[in-house]
């Protein structure tokens, strides 16, 4: 039986962290299951509590009117939903949702904002991991971006 | 209020007589296809004399009365709404030149008879009332509406039992019709005597009685009318609290009620066909095989077809969650922003016309109780 | 009501999908209209459909419009020649609030066709030109073939609008930005707090760049789109054009951005 602390150095994003911060964060952490369909974040709300997947599959979506919701990607065991938590205004951009039953770590948000502002050099080793999972994302966005199938 | 007046059971037909002399097409109740609907009818006899309706949810049924009431039933699947906003109309016929241009575009004549609407109900009334709010009220009033509802004579007949749907009670809108028709009667029926008191609500009303045989109403036959009409208020087969209706369906467009509704909901659009205030229409462009002429209809659409809500790319309300969701929401919450009442009169047609018997008076219950649910768990 | 002849005096392709045709009353006549309304356009039994008024509001011995070609109507109205009679309704819906906007900053932001209804906006701004503040000009469009006036872009720049211009995407040989027309927002360096936003696009589009707009200090009060939904009588009486308590065609497609906002966050309204 896994201790939280374990389960949240699985995820990538706090792979090698060391263990006085895991015992930190863990703090704002519990474990969570929902179910399929079960909605994640919805663009516009306030952030408050994002997620590390364990177990399942979640669509980041964008919702167009006559079009429905629009894949932008998918995530999967190991990585984070959410990333806006940690940037002002600290609201959603997009929408998540479980594609399938999904077993998650939840964070709390606003108690995780706290730990950051009061410990910076906890807050440096996040903003440093999140970033790169970041420029990861945009690099991945950019690829799409330019189609590149689409051009014979 | 004018002073009641009598007719009696054996003259009834002079009040046929003298609105067909007066110039009126008389379009009342009558039965076809085992339901009461509305169509031309010229005298009693073809009145649904001794029968009356069993509603429910997804259920109706004529039944023989046991006595020879003219008008012992409730409202049935035809509502006024088909004069008002007929169910197909030509808007135009044009030419289609060699260049393909729209040229000699003309409007038909659209002239329709000198109605007298016999029987209708106080519902009935009120819902003629908020569909012409719609067609009349805005920047483009239809004028062919705008003249026959000044035109039109209203026969009102004061309900004497409630239907198992009824809940005009809750709406305000009945059981008894206080205005809006010429001649309002309520049939009184006891062991000795079959009768009609007569209230008039205009000269016109007044005109058309005077060629009528009748007496002014003695004090126990307007008692009686009173009881008649109080009996049928107290027999109301639903309820609906609209005690902050509006702001409370507002408050709930994720509420997990509408996932169950979708669950039975067929989208067959029943519902919206028998409303006698739904207005959504289509138009559609029909051309000749030569592609020279083409003629433009409008007709009855309802908001429950999957591309009513199309925009490039697809449907807005894709979903039936949110097509049930926009008609419920539509006709007791969103009708207040866009014409300033309810879109609803509770005359329980959507009841018991929808082929799954789904109750938007049990859809706002569960919903306002839900709220109550998680006020009580905070 | 029915339709009045219009006949077609010129057409013009902008992009492989898209053309601006001039309009003019058939018997003769004017055609007054507001900034940001539309009319209902009908081409010869191919149906008839909703379409914004791109032209000069000071200018109301013409029609013009501006039309993507995406189904029957559309297709026949843009394979219309010169000398066709169209049959046009209107003008309808709620207009741009250029006359409110007296004396402010003035941001507009254009994402593809959505560009067309706002011309008439910039067209009047520009022709009382002292009367308002900084005017600035954001527009979006997928391509560089996609872009509408182009000509017209670098004439309301010298007419003293600050015009940016971005594609999503594109090849060497273009040579101004790429990126989403939202980046342009910051680029822009709103400085009034109480600017006025004008936004017009596809509607995920206008989300985002409402919420640029508002990251970058503008107020939700002062933020106003037009909006789409499916149109067929245009004066309020076939129900189709429903948005929450409102209808498109009488209470908008303009809207005031914050009485719009929680309507917009519902799913399959």
């Amino acid at each position: 039986m896994q201790t939280i602390d374990e389960l949240i150095a699985q995820a990538s994003v706090f792979t090698g962290l060391d263990p006085r911060h895991l015992e930190l964060i863990a703090g704002c952490a519990a474990n969570e299951h929902v179910e399929e369909g079960a909605e994640l974040l919805r663009e516009g709300k306030p952030a408050e509590r994002f997620y590390l997947i364990r177990h399942g599959t979640v669509a980041v979506e964008v919702h167009a009117p006559g079009r429905g919701a629009l894949t932008i990607e998918t995530l999967h065991a190991g990585d984070a939903v959410g990333l806006s938590w940690l940037f002002e205004p600290y609201r959603w951009q997009l929408d998540a949702r479980a594609l399938e039953p999904c077993a998650l770590i939840g964070f709390d948000a606003v108690c995780l904002r706290g730990k950051l502002e009061t410990n910076h050099e906890l807050g440096y080793e996040l903003m440093r991991r999140f970033t790169a999972n970041l420029v990861e994302r945009l690099q991945a966005t950019r690829l799409q971006l330019i189609d590149v199938y689409g051009r014979a | 209020m004018a002073l009641d007046h009598v007719i009696e059971r054996s003259d009834f037909d002079e009040l046929f007589g003298a609105l067909t002399r007066h110039g009126y097409t008389i379009v009342g109740p009558t039965v076809r296809d085992r339901a009461i609907v509305y169509d031309e009818i010229r005298g009693t006899a073809d009145l649904p004399v001794g029968w009356t309706d069993e509603q429910d949810g997804g259920h109706y049924r004529l039944r023989r009365r046991d006595d020879e009431a003219l008008f012992g039933y409730a409202v049935g699947p035809h509502s006024w709404k088909q004069y008002q906003l007929p169910p197909q109309v030509s808007l135009w016929r044009a030419r289609v030149d060699e260049r393909g241009g729209l040229v000699e575009v003309t409007e038909p004549p659209r002239i329709p008879p000198r109605y007298a609407f016999f029987g209708a109900r106080s519902c009935e009334l009120h819902a003629m009332g908020i569909l012409d709010r719609v067609l009349l009220g805005g920047s483009h009033p239809d004028p062919v509406e705008r003249a026959r509802a000044e035109d039109v004579f209203v026969v009102a007949v004061q309900c004497g039992e409630a239907g198992g749907t009824c809940f005009c009670v809750s709406m305000n809108t009945g059981p008894v019709a206080e205005r809006g028709f010429d001649l309002a009667l309520t049939e009184v029926i006891d062991d000795h005597r079959h009768y009609f008191t007569v209230q008039v609500g205009s000269e016109r009303g007044a005109a058309v009685l005077g060629d009528v045989p009748h007496q002014p109403a003695a004090a126990h036959e307007r008692v009686a009318a009173g009881a008649v009409h109080a009996r049928t208020a107290s027999q109301m087969g639903r309820e609906l609290d609209t005690a902050g209706i509006k702001e409370l369906l507002y408050r709930n467009y994720e509420n997990p009620r509408w996932d169950e509704v979708a669950e039975r909901c067929l989208t067959c659009g029943n519902c919206t066909m028998v409303c006698p205030t739904c207005f959504c229409t289509t138009v559609e462009d029909v051309t000749d095989l030569g592609g020279e002429h083409v003629e433009r209809t409008q007709h009855w659409d309802s908001c429950f077809t999957v591309d009513y809500s199309n925009i490039h790319g697809g449907a807005v309300r894709a979903s039936p969650r949110s097509r049930y969701r926009q008609w419920m929401t539509h006709k007791l919450a969103s009708w207040w922003d866009q014409f300033d009442s309810s879109g609803c009169v509770g005359c329980g047609r959507c009841i018991t016309w929808c082929p799954v018997g789904i109750d938007l008076t049990e859809e706002a219950r569960a919903i306002r109780e839900s709220e109550e649910r998680s006020d009580a768990d905070d | 009501m029915v339709p009045e002849p219009f006949e077609v005096l010129s057409k013009r392709q902008d992009t492989p999908d898209t053309w601006t045709l001039e309009l003019q009353r058939s018997p003769g006549g004017l055609f007054e209209f507001a900034p940001g309304q539309f009319t209902m356009i009908s081409a010869g039994g191919a149906g008839e459909v909703p379409i914004s008024i791109s032209g000069d509001p000071d200018r109301p011995d013409r029609l013009v419009h501006t039309v993507r070609a995406v189904g029957l109507a559309t297709e026949a109205i843009c394979t219309a020649e010169p000398g066709q009679v169209l049959g046009v309704r209107g003008p309808f819906g709620a207009p741009w609030p250029v006359e409110q906007a007296e004396g402010a900053e003035i941001v507009i932001a254009a994402g593809g066709i959505g560009l067309a209804p706002l011309r008439p906006a910039i067209l009047w701004l520009l022709a009382r030109r002292e009367r308002f503040g900084r005017l600035v000009l954001l527009y979006g469009g997928r391509a560089p073939d996609q872009l509408l006036y182009v000509d017209e872009l670098r004439e309301w720049a010298e007419q003293g609008m600050d015009v940016l211009v971005t594609v999503d995407s594109a090849g060497p040989e273009w040579l101004g930005r790429v990126g989403v027309v939202t980046r342009l927002v910051r680029r822009a360096g709103l400085a009034r707090h109480d600017a006025v936003a004008m936004a017009c696009g596809p509607e995920v589009m206008m989300r985002f760049t409402v919420a640029a707009l508002r990251a970058a200090g503008l107020d939700a009060d002062r933020v106003f789109v037009s909006m789409e939904r499916n149109m067929q009588c245009g004066i309020g009486h076939c129900g189709h054009c429903q948005l929450g308590p409102t209808l498109v065609c009488r209470d908008g497609p303009v809207y005031r951005f914050s009485e719009l906002e929680p309507w917009l966050a519902i799913r399959e309204l």
